[in-house]
């Protein structure tokens, strides 16, 4: 490896480096806010190493790695959730958990590690271990709180589901590897490309994979892990679950897709259209009778995830990457609200209980305004009302389909949006709605400490400022998805 | 920054200025919000005297006035593009001075007060925002923009029954706009800039038929796209048999917002059937137009009908906005000179009467705490200068000579009488209506024996009269010498009037 490969490669290097450094720390010096600290400024480290990265010409890393623009635009977007999802995970543990609360943070910080080899890697192998990497990372996070019943059953659920699909997708690339021959993307969709050498093998092991896929996204039908996963794990995991976990299995698909024209081929189509379909519909049902805010959340960005596979599907090569563009704007405005959504959950949580029904928001607004306000902002980004990222996000997904002719996906889209705004609201007028007399004393009384204010004031900002001015994002985004 | 830009956002801003005063100086709050709305109504008036009388807009930019134009999100071809023609500066102009005359009216909000009038400007802003936008897609934020802080000011300072009400308003109007949507994104890809060779929101390039695909050029189509449009729009105005949601909104929300929901917020549908959905589908506006007139008709009887047999005088005002937008539509349904510039003017008049109503309603019931109008009786004894005022403000509604809705009223009648024979004879009947419920109201809440409750109650304060009587010398000025008014619409009507084949 030269040393050029080397300093491209630093923003994962250091990633790595993180929790082995705080591993140290933490066998000399056991202490929560110094690890949370030396966490934090790894990933900052990490970050600043990344405009470096990208002054580098090479991009390839052997046969495994590719560290190109894309790559980099996540591991940017991953790294910055992860810093927001750790800050107010302190207060949050403080709180919450009496035990060793120093791992927290090295679990973290593979699971980012996982996370972001995923949004590089072009190989089956660095493929498999950025997923494992992060899963066993997930396992133990989500049962973090040991203490709660629901803590572990929903590490346990996490643990069995998530094996099985890794299961099926490592069974799904060793049918395809033999009969290829290959695991190297590009060269695999030369393959699929080529439709005269398919054969029945190679396409169950295609399916398979999508099986794997659909898991870890948790797309209809293969959804029902998450509800409990999300209402189980402590609030700052969920987030992180439902934020850098997805994001990252998100850009591999994307990539591993990427030179395939998955509008024009029939049966894959009609899979990937199914499945968003499902999700939308799914998603968005069993969200709007929900009276708990996590199982909400979680059911909601199921339908999110359909939303997404139609910009995926609008296109990737032969449409000029224009859906995945959509896709990539999308889950970066997902990433701002769902991680926002979350901290309000963790910050309303008390030594007992998390704050998860609905009627914990009651009259919200009246003790809290200004958390509240941010609430509310995260909300309606999530139900895409204007002047919100979440709005053009939506937008460009929609536009992107009708770009397409996708009339069919975009009118189910369109008709789940207006769907989706009923229980996002319904959130907001129990925050607005005037709070019972004799109610007042059971709420949960939170402290907002300075930090977490700080981040959920800048998650805010942010949400509003994409919403109002996108065109620098979506620039990035532009140069980013164009050498894929 | 152009001045038609200050007078959009300066309520925003002032909703940012409000934010930042300490939460006890409500005084504070009030005084700046006052001053805040004043200062784009002096804007607006100044505008009115540089206005140019004889540039007609609608599809033309150059005829645009106050016009800003470049560039917002480039990768979509989005604008910030706004201007104003007789159309539309009419209706900036009311929304300016409701706006103040309706902060003036809420000085006895006590309940989270910087809360309230921080989103009452941005509601302003919203307001301006959707009658200046010339760009769709601006044009729907601008819309999308007013729901939410219309969605709280009900259902947060609004009456018993206020979330219903705020969630009911809320999903009919989403509904709206969701066909809105569908509709805008059509039109994008379906409309090339012939000088760019792009996509584009632009409206007044969406009203060159040259510009439309063959896609768009199916009669099919246009139909379509058409009718969600216009269901998007009618929710808003609204038309039978998308009203129900508007009774319930007006009861439950507070007296400024009644002014602002009855005022300016009705007249949006309505602007946008003149403004998007004419110019761009005009045959099928021709098509369609007898359907709107019909349409038309039901909403002055029916809403008339109904609004006599109600019980809560505020229910009976919300109704009898119903029933006055029907002449709008009715008019607008005929494509002749006196028809179009009549609705047009019918939407101005009924803004102002239709406010003093609303805040007449909210001066009797600050005293009465009820709104039932048979618990009152003989408040003319105690009351006689509200009274007075109250009177001019139900003979304004009912169409007495002299009066803005007299000449509305006339002028669509003359309009469709050519037009459409029984229609209007239909419409003409439901004046009767109108005149005998307004005057029984008149008679059951004013007139007659004092009702011994009301011994003590006080008559309407200096605040509550400077709210009533810019609205009443306006009645009766533009009801008596209409021309300034007219002379606004007359270029924009004609051009518009021509558009259609």
């Amino acid at each position: 490896m030269t040393a050029s490969e080397i300093l491209k490669m630093m923003p994962l290097i250091i990633v790595l480096a993180t929790p082995l450094i705080t591993m140290l720390i933490i066998a000399l010096h056991r202490n929560h806010l110094t690890t949370m600290i030396v966490s934090v400024i790894g990933l900052v480290l990490a970050i600043i190493a990344i405009p470096y990265s990208k002054a580098l010409d090479l991009t390839k890393i052997g046969e495994l790695l590719i560290i190109d623009n894309y790559a980099l635009f996540y591991f940017l977007l991953i790294f910055t959730a992860t810093i927001a999802i750790i800050i107010p995970s302190y207060p949050y543990l403080e709180m919450r958990f009496k035990g060793n609360r120093e791992e927290y943070y090295l679990l973290i910080l593979t699971a980012t590690l996982g996370s972001s080899v995923l949004a590089a890697s072009t190989h089956f192998v660095s493929f498999f271990l950025g997923l494992e990497i992060l899963s066993v990372s997930l396992y133990a996070l989500i049962s973090y709180l040991r203490q709660t019943n629901e803590g572990i059953e929903a590490g346990l659920k996490y643990l069995i589901l998530a094996a099985v699909s890794s299961a099926f997708l490592v069974f799904g690339m060793a049918l395809i590897y033999s009969q290829t021959g290959k695991m190297e993307f590009n060269a695999l969709m030369q393959f699929f490309s080529n439709s005269s050498k398919l054969n029945l093998i190679s396409i169950v092991g295609l399916v398979l994979m999508i099986v794997g896929f659909g898991f870890k996204l948790a797309v209809v039908p293969f959804h029902t892990w998450s509800p409990d996963v999300y209402e189980g794990a402590p609030a700052p995991v969920s987030a992180f679950i439902a934020s850098v976990s997805k994001g990252g299995i998100l850009a591999l698909l994307f990539r591993f897709f990427s030179q395939y024209d998955v509008l024009n081929s029939k049966p894959l189509f009609l899979i990937f259209a199914l499945l968003a379909v499902f999700s939308m519909f799914g998603g968005n049902f069993l969200a709007l009778l929900q009276t708990n805010v996590k199982r909400l959340l979680a059911y909601s960005s199921i339908a999110h995830f359909g939303y997404i596979l139609v910009a995926f599907l609008a296109g990737n090569n032969a449409q000029n990457f224009k859906g995945v563009e959509a896709a990539t704007f999308y889950i970066v405005s997902y990433f701002i609200t769902i991680i926002g959504a979350f901290i309000v959950v963790g910050i309303f949580s008390t030594r007992e209980r998390e704050a998860m029904s609905v009627s914990d928001y009651r009259g919200l607004y009246w003790r809290h305004p200004w958390l509240s306000v941010a609430f509310s902002a995260m909300l309606f980004s999530l139900a895409g009302i204007p002047l919100t990222a979440g709005f053009i996000g939506k937008y460009y997904v929609l536009a992107s389909g009708i770009d397409n002719q996708l009339w069919t996906l975009v009118i189910i889209l369109i008709v789940n949006s207006a769907l989706g705004v009923y229980y996002y609201l319904r959130i907001v007028v129990e925050m607005f709605s005037q709070p019972e007399e004799a109610a007042e004393t059971k709420h949960p009384s939170p402290s907002v400490g300075v930090m977490t204010g700080l981040i959920l004031a800048v998650l805010t900002i942010a949400l509003i400022w994409l919403g109002v001015y996108p065109t620098g994002v979506i620039g990035a985004i532009k140069i980013s998805v164009m050498g894929l | 920054m152009g001045l038609l830009s200050l007078v959009t956002f300066i309520p925003v801003f002032g909703a940012l200025i409000v934010l930042l005063i300490p939460r006890q100086n409500e005084k504070a709050v009030k005084i700046v919000s006052a001053v805040i709305t004043f200062i784009p109504f002096v804007l607006a008036t100044y505008m009115w005297g540089q206005f140019n009388y004889t540039m007609s807009g609608i599809n033309n930019e150059a005829q645009f006035q106050f016009v800003q134009h470049f560039k917002w999100i480039p990768a979509y071809n989005i604008e910030y593009f706004i201007g104003v023609d007789g159309l539309s500066f009419p209706m900036v102009w009311l929304t300016t001075l409701l706006s103040f005359l309706a902060i003036i009216a809420s000085w006895n909000i006590n309940k989270a007060v910087k809360g309230y009038f921080a989103l009452f400007l941005l509601l302003e802003t919203g307001m301006l925002g959707v009658f200046v936008s010339l760009d769709f897609f601006l044009f729907y934020i601008f819309w999308e923009v007013m729901l939410l802080p219309m969605y709280f000011l009900i259902g947060i300072w609004g009456g018993p029954r206020r979330e219903y009400a705020a969630i009911k308003f809320f999903l009919y109007t989403l509904l709206g706009s969701v066909l809105m949507l569908i509709v805008m994104l059509a039109l994008y890809f379906n409309v090339k800039d012939p000088v760019t060779g792009g996509h584009t929101f632009n409206m007044l390039l969406m009203m060159d038929q040259s510009n439309h695909s063959g896609w768009l050029l199916g009669v099919d189509v246009r139909l379509w796209l058409y009718i969600l449009l216009f269901i998007g729009f009618a929710i808003k105005v609204p038309i039978f048999p998308f009203h129900t949601w508007l009774p319930d909104a007006h009861v439950e929300a507070p007296t400024a917002i009644s002014v602002i929901l009855a005022g300016i917020l009705l007249k949006m549908g309505t602007y946008g059937l003149f403004r998007l959905s004419y110019p761009i589908f005009p045959d099928v506006a021709v098509k369609t137009a007898y359907m709107l007139a019909v349409l038309g008709v039901i909403n002055i009887l029916y809403g008339a009908f109904v609004a006599m047999a109600q019980k809560d005088l505020k229910k009976m005002v919300a109704y009898s906005s119903v029933s006055h937008m029907g002449f709008v539509l009715l008019g607008m349904s005929t494509f002749t000179d006196a028809g179009m510039n009549g609705a047009l003017f019918q939407m101005f008049s009924h803004g102002m009467i239709t406010a003093m109503l609303f805040l007449l309603v909210g001066v009797i019931y600050d005293r009465a705490h009820h709104r039932e109008i048979d618990g009152f009786g003989g408040l003319a004894v105690k009351m006689p200068i509200f009274a007075g005022v109250a009177t001019l403000a139900f003979f304004a509604a009912l169409g007495l000579p002299g009066m803005t809705g007299f000449i509305a009223e006339v002028m669509v009648f003359i309009g469709t009488f050519s037009v459409y024979r029984t229609l209007t004879i239909l419409a003409v009947l439901g004046i009767i209506v109108t005149a005998s419920y307004i005057l029984w109201t008149v008679q059951r809440v004013f007139l007659g024996k004092l009702n011994p409750k009301y011994e003590n109650i006080s008559e309407i304060s200096g605040r509550e009269l400077f709210t009533l009587v810019p609205l009443g010398i306006l009645v009766i000025l533009f009801g008596i010498y209409p021309i300034p008014i007219l002379n606004l619409f007359r270029a924009s009507m004609t051009h518009l009037i021509n558009l259609i084949p």
